[in-house]
C-alpha cells in the first residue's frame, strides 16, 4: 500500500515535471545548410543594412540559406540577454553580431568563440583591412572576428543656418577655437549651443576632449590602465569638459541622441558630437542644412568603432558560418552592407565613388588617420566598463565633481582590466 | 503508521505538485541565487570560487561612487513619498466616499481606472508629462504651468539629483491611490452599522465617531495597504525603466540589479537581489506573524 502510494506520487511528480523540461530545450532550426545569423539589425538603415548582406551570401554562397536570428532593441541591449543565455546553455547560433575589440573578449576569455587566423590568411583579409584595426582586433595573437562596417565617433555636427547667424564660418581645429565659438553663437541668442544626451553620449564628449588634451596614444592608454586617470592631464581635460557642459542644454540627461539631434535640428543647438550614424539618420529625415568637422583638437585621429561577426564555438553549421563570414569580410559584402548602413567599410580598397559624400571623406582619413578606439561603443571596454563608465559620467552631470569622476573612471579601469 | 499515513497522505498528494514546483522554482532558485551572491562569477567566464560575503561588502563600502548605497537612497525617498502619498490620497477619497455622494459609482471606478494600465503604459505617458525643459522648449506639466503663467511651479521633475525620486513617485501615486480607497471603502463597509447607532446614542460628535470608532478598527486594513505599496515600491523596476530608463540619477536596487546583469555580473546582481529579498522580507514576515496570531486568536 505504502509502496504503490509512494509510485504514484513519484508518477505524478514526473509527469509534472516533463513538461517544463521539454520547455527548456532549443528547437531544432538547422536543417543542414541554414545559417542561423544572430544581430540586433531589425529595423531602419540596419536592417536595409543586413538585407543588402544577404543578397550578397546568396550569390557567394548558393548552397546554404540564411536564417535571421535579429533580436530588436536599441545598441543590443536585449539581444546581448537572448544571446548570453544561449551561449551558457550551449545552444550558440551560427554568428552573432559583437562590436570589435574590447568588448570582444568577453566572449573570448569565456572560450566562447573559435579562433578565426587561419581565415585571415585564407581570405587576404590582414592585407584588406589597415594595420590599426588588425592590431585592435588581435588577443594574444589571435583573431575573433570579422568586422562588417567602421563607424566614427568623434564627428562634431553642425547646423550650418545657426552657424551662419551667430558669424561662424571656420571650423574650429582646438579647445580654444571650439570655446571661441560657442561664446559666438551664445551671445547669438542661442541659449545652449551645444546639444548634449544621456550618460553614455556625455562619455563620447569627454573621450573626445580626452583626445584632445592628452593626444591619440595617452588616450588609448587610459583604457587598458596604461595612463593614469588621476594625472594632471586628464585634470585638464575633465575641466575643459566641465567648461563645455556650461554650453550644454541641462535636461541633457532626459534625452537620448536622437533628441539632442532634434535640438540641432530645430536650430536651438549649433553643435552635437555624436558618431557618423547621424549623417545616415539626419539625411532619412530629410535634413539637408548640417555639416560636420573632426572634434577641435583631434587633429588627424579617428575615433572608431566597429560591428563585427564571429564563428561560436559548438555552432550548428559552421562551414555555412565561414561562408557568412568570408561574405562578411569581402568587397562585394562590405559595399552592399555599408551603403545601405551609412557606415563606412573596414577595408580599405573600397571605391570612394559608391559612397555618398560624408563617407567619402571618412573613408579618405581612415586610410591616413591615426586609429583610436572608443570606449562608449565597446571597441576600448568591456561591457562591464562601459557601464561603470557611463554611471560615472552620469554623476558627474549632476554635481560636476572632477575629483570623483577621475577616481571613478581609475577605480572602473583598475577594475576591469585586471581580471 | 499506516494509519497516519492513511490520514493526511492523499493531502499530500494532492499538494505535492505544487509544493515540488514551489520547492524548486522559488526556494530552489532563492537558494541558487544567494549560491551566486557568494562566488566570483563577475564575467561570462563562470565562477572561479567562493568568496564569502565579498560582494556584500564590495556593495556598501567600495561600490563605485558609492553607486550601491545611491540607489538605495533613491528607493528610500521613492518608498517614503510613494506611501505616504497614496495612504492619504486613497483615505480622503474613501472618506469621501463613505459619507455618501451621488453617483459614488462613477467616482470609483474613475479613481480605481489608473490601477487597470501597466506602469509601462503610464510611465510612457508621465515620461512625457514630467519633461524637465522649461521656457522655449517646455513640454507636459511644464509647458501647462507656463501658458496658465504659473512660471514658478515649473520643475525639473526626476531630474533633481536630491529630491528627483519623489517626482517618480507621482506616477505611482496616481495609480495605486484608488486601490488603497477601495480597500478603505471596504474597511469602512465592514463597520457594522449599530456601532454607528451606538455612538450617536452615546452623544459622540463626527469627529468623536471617526477617531474612536470607525478609524481604529481600519487598522488591518491600513496595515495590509501598507505592505502591499511597500512590497510594490520596493521592487519598483517598469516604472522607473519608462520614464527615466536605466540611469544614475534614478537607479534603485531593482534596475541596478539589471545593469548588473547586461554586463554579466552575475555575483554582483544575485547579491543585490538576495539584499534587495531581505528589505521586502523585514516589512512582509512581521506581517504575516501578525495575521497569523490574529486568525489564531480568531
Amino acid at each position: 500500500m505504502r509502496l504503490s502510494r509512494r509510485i504514484a506520487a513519484a508518477a505524478l511528480a514526473i509527469t509534472t515535471l516533463l513538461p517544463m523540461s521539454a520547455c527548456g530545450g532549443n528547437e531544432d532550426s538547422a536543417d543542414g545548410d541554414a545559417v542561423e545569423v544572430f544581430t540586433w539589425w531589425a529595423d531602419g538603415g540596419e536592417k536595409a543594412g543586413l538585407d543588402a548582406l544577404v543578397g550578397v551570401f546568396a550569390q557567394q554562397c548558393p548552397d546554404q540559406t540564411f536564417q535571421n536570428g535579429a533580436v530588436a532593441g536599441g545598441a543590443g541591449s536585449n539581444a546581448k540577454q537572448v544571446l548570453a543565455s544561449r551561449l551558457q546553455t550551449g545552444a550558440p547560433p551560427d554568428t552573432f553580431q559583437a562590436h570589435a575589440g574590447a568588448e570582444l573578449v568577453d566572449y573570448v576569455k569565456a572560450g566562447q568563440v573559435e579562433n578565426l587566423s587561419d581565415a585571415y590568411d585564407q581570405w587576404a583579409l590582414r592585407q584588406a583591412f589597415p594595420l590599426g584595426l588588425i592590431e585592435n582586433l588581435t588577443y594574444e595573437g589571435r583573431i575573433y572576428s570579422v568586422p562588417a562596417n567602421i563607424h566614427r565617433a568623434n564627428v562634431v555636427w553642425t547646423n550650418k543656418k545657426v552657424l551662419a547667424d551667430a558669424g561662424v564660418t571656420t571650423a574650429p581645429t582646438s579647445m580654444d577655437e571650439f570655446f571661441a565659438a560657442l561664446d559666438k553663437v551664445k551671445r547669438s541668442g542661442i541659449e545652449a549651443p551645444l546639444a548634449v544626451g544621456k550618460d553614455w553620449t556625455q562619455l563620447m564628449l569627454l573621450e573626445a576632449v580626452l583626445i584632445s588634451d592628452l593626444g591619440p596614444h595617452k588616450f588609448a592608454g587610459l583604457w587598458n590602465g596604461a595612463t593614469d586617470w588621476k594625472g594632471a592631464e586628464v585634470t585638464k581635460a575633465t575641466n575643459d569638459y566641465k567648461r563645455l557642459l556650461t554650453y550644454a542644454n541641462d535636461d541633457r540627461d532626459a534625452l537620448d541622441w536622437t533628441d539632442a539631434e532634434r535640438l540641432l535640428m530645430n536650430g536651438r543647438a549649433a553643435f552635437q558630437l555624436m558618431g557618423d550614424w547621424e549623417a545616415a539618420d539626419l539625411d532619412a529625415k530629410g535634413f539637408k542644412d548640417y555639416g560636420y568637422f573632426t572634434f577641435p583638437g583631434n587633429g588627424e585621429t579617428f575615433q572608431w568603432l566597429a560591428d563585427s561577426f564571429t564563428l561560436p564555438r559548438n555552432a550548428p553549421n559552421p562551414d555555412g558560418a565561414r561562408c557568412w563570414l568570408k561574405t562578411v569580410g569581402s568587397a562585394a559584402g562590405q559595399q552592399a552592407f555599408n551603403t545601405q548602413k551609412g557606415s563606412i567599410p573596414a577595408r580599405i580598397d573600397a571605391d570612394p565613388a559608391n559612397y555618398p559624400p560624408y563617407q567619402q571623406s571618412a573613408m579618405a582619413d581612415w586610410k591616413t588617420a591615426t586609429q583610436v578606439p572608443s570606449c562608449a561603443h565597446g571597441a576600448a571596454c568591456s561591457q562591464g566598463l562601459q557601464g561603470a563608465a557611463n554611471s560615472a559620467m552620469a554623476k558627474f552631470s549632476t554635481d560636476l565633481d572632477i575629483a570623483s569622476l577621475q577616481n571613478a573612471l581609475a577605480q572602473a579601469t583598475s577594475q576591469f582590466t585586471t581580471s | 503508521m499506516t494509519k497516519n499515513l492513511r490520514r493526511w497522505g492523499p493531502g499530500l498528494l494532492l499538494l505535492s505538485p505544487s509544493l515540488i514546483l514551489l520547492a524548486v522554482f522559488v526556494y530552489g532558485l532563492i537558494g541558487w541565487t544567494v549560491k551566486v551572491s557568494l562566488s566570483d562569477q563577475h564575467d561570462a567566464l563562470g565562477s572561479k570560487g567562493f568568496v564569502g560575503l565579498d560582494n556584500y561588502v564590495y556593495l556598501f563600502t567600495e561600490d563605485i561612487n558609492g553607486r550601491f548605497l545611491h540607489s538605495l537612497r533613491n528607493l528610500a525617498v521613492f518608498t517614503v513619498v510613494f506611501m505616504v502619498g497614496t495612504m492619504l490620497t486613497g483615505l480622503l477619497w474613501a472618506f469621501l466616499l463613505e459619507r455618501g455622494v451621488r453617483g459614488e459609482g462613477v467616482f470609483r471606478t474613475v479613481y480605481l481606472f489608473p490601477m487597470a494600465v501597466s506602469f509601462v503604459a503610464s510611465g510612457v505617458v508621465w515620461r512625457w508629462l514630467m519633461n524637465p525643459s522649461t521656457g522655449e522648449r517646455a513640454g507636459g506639466l511644464n509647458a501647462i504651468f507656463q501658458s496658465l503663467h504659473l512660471d514658478f511651479l515649473q520643475s525639473e521633475w526626476w531630474t533633481n539629483p536630491q529630491w528627483g525620486m519623489s517626482a517618480m513617485a507621482m506616477p505611482a501615486i496616481w495609480q495605486l491611490s484608488g486601490y488603497v480607497m477601495a480597500l478603505f471603502l471596504a474597511g469602512f463597509r465592514g463597520i457594522p452599522n449599530e456601532l454607528r447607532e451606538a455612538a450617536a446614542v452615546d452623544g459622540a460628535s463626527t469627529f468623536q465617531l471617526y477617531r474612536r470608532v470607525l478609524f481604529p478598527q481600519l487598522t488591518p486594513v491600513a496595515l495590509s495597504a501598507v505592505i502591499i505599496i511597500g512590497h510594490m515600491s520596493m521592487k519598483m523596476f517598469d516604472l522607473i525603466m519608462s520614464v527615466s530608463g536605466a540611469q544614475w540619477l534614478t537607479e534603485v536596487p531593482a534596475v541596478y540589479v539589471w545593469q548588473a546583469l547586461l554586463t554579466s555580473d552575475y555575483a554582483k546582481a544575485a547579491a543585490i537581489s538576495v539584499i534587495l529579498l531581505l528589505v521586502v522580507a523585514v516589512v512582509v514576515v512581521p506581517y504575516l506573524v501578525y495575521t497569523d496570531r490574529q486568525e489564531k486568536r480568531a
